[in-house]
């Protein structure tokens, strides 16, 4: 039974894992492309639009990373 | 990264006949520990353990880095400041002035609509300070102790406490928490605002906690990862793939190290800029 619990830990924490990033990927993809699409209409904000989108990025990543350790808890636990 | 390599071929080395644990060398690498370990002699300084009434106060290897990145920013800094009064700055100064006044213009007065002077020496504190330990942590021997849960709850309780303080200094005690309710609000809504802005309050620091952790961590543990995999593998030409694999995640986390001082710093500037002039 405790086998049982390891084995499902794990492949909690691997599907967690694996979701996790799926909604990173998306969230940062769509960023990314809104960013595009707002230096093709106006190149000279350019910079502006760069540096939002990085500082974007991080927060999503931030997000992300809450639920990426959650998942090395379940995995070393 | 060629400390951290030098590090897991020592150990691995050592253990040769016990098989090569991935995951018991990487959490030797990213956990706290009493000792520390120079990497190319095998030297270990044992640290002391301090007991206060039944609390640990024991001086562990964050605690000593902490030390190491304040001596060098105040070693920098110095070196940086050595002649203020020139008018036009150069050199290293001009490069900290820089940084300097994008924390101040960019980040305090932006966020900060009054007195936004009064902060600008906490972000500047907290802005290097969490520089400087996150670009430790990439120096091969050193390590990060951002990466410690412990050192960022303490940085988010502080920026916690500049929060509320900066609030109340504004509105009074009972003023500041009556910001946390909107104007005009109907009298039906407050059951549900009211616990949703107290968690708030709490949850905000909190998040910046876990992010500046989450984010150092897993930047050291994909690397020690990738590098481990050398060692799983058994074979020297995994490495020709793992290195130049780990050498990218490196540059990444060059940059990741100084976006997040930037995050906390703006964040923190932006919660007290929420406290001392609530929006609605």
């Amino acid at each position: 039974m405790d086998k049982l619990n390891l084995a499902l830990a794990f492949l909690g924490a691997g599907l967690g894992a694996g979701l996790a990033i799926i909604g990173a990927g998306a969230g940062i993809g769509r960023l990314a492309a809104s960013a595009m699409d707002g230096i093709a209409r106006q190149p000279q904000a350019a910079g502006l639009i760069q540096t939002a989108m990085i500082v974007s990025a991080a927060l999503i990543e931030g997000a992300t990373l809450f639920a990426l350790v959650i998942c090395i808890i379940l995995a070393f636990k | 990264m060629s400390g951290a390599e030098t590090e897991v071929a020592g150990q691995a080395a050592e253990k040769a006949q016990e098989g090569y644990n991935a995951g018991e060398q990487i959490l030797h690498h990213i956990l706290d520990s009493n000792r520390i370990e120079i990497p190319a002699t095998g030297v270990v300084i044992h640290l002391p353990r301090i007991e206060i009434a039944g609390y640990d106060f024991s001086i562990t290897r964050n605690i000593v880095m902490m030390w190491i990145a304040a001596a060098v920013l105040l070693g920098i800094a110095a070196l940086a400041a050595r002649r203020a009064k020139d008018p036009v700055p150069k050199g290293l100064r001009g490069f900290f002035e820089m940084l300097i006044l994008f924390v101040r213009d960019e980040i305090a007065r932006k966020n900060i609509p009054q007195h936004a002077d009064r902060y600008v020496g906490y972000l500047l504190s907290t802005f290097f300070f969490i520089l400087s330990c996150n670009l430790l942590g990439l120096v091969p021997g050193f390590g990060t102790p951002t990466s410690g849960i412990s050192v960022t709850a303490g940085l988010a309780i502080m920026a916690f406490s500049m929060v509320q303080v900066s609030g109340m200094r504004v509105y009074g005690v009972v003023g500041h928490f009556r910001n946390l309710l909107p104007h005009g609000l109907p009298a039906w809504l407050i059951p549900i605002m009211l616990p949703v802005e107290i968690l708030g309050m709490f949850t905000k620091p909190f998040a910046l906690c876990v992010r500046l952790f989450a984010n150092m961590t897993a930047g050291h543990v994909v690397i020690l990862s990738l590098i481990s995999l050398i060692f799983i593998m058994k074979t020297v030409f995994m490495a020709a793939v793992s290195v130049p694999f780990a050498l990218f995640i490196y540059l990444l986390e060059l940059l990741v190290a100084v976006l997040q001082a930037y995050i906390f710093t703006m964040l923190t500037s932006l919660f007290i800029g929420m406290a001392v002039h609530p929006s609605h």
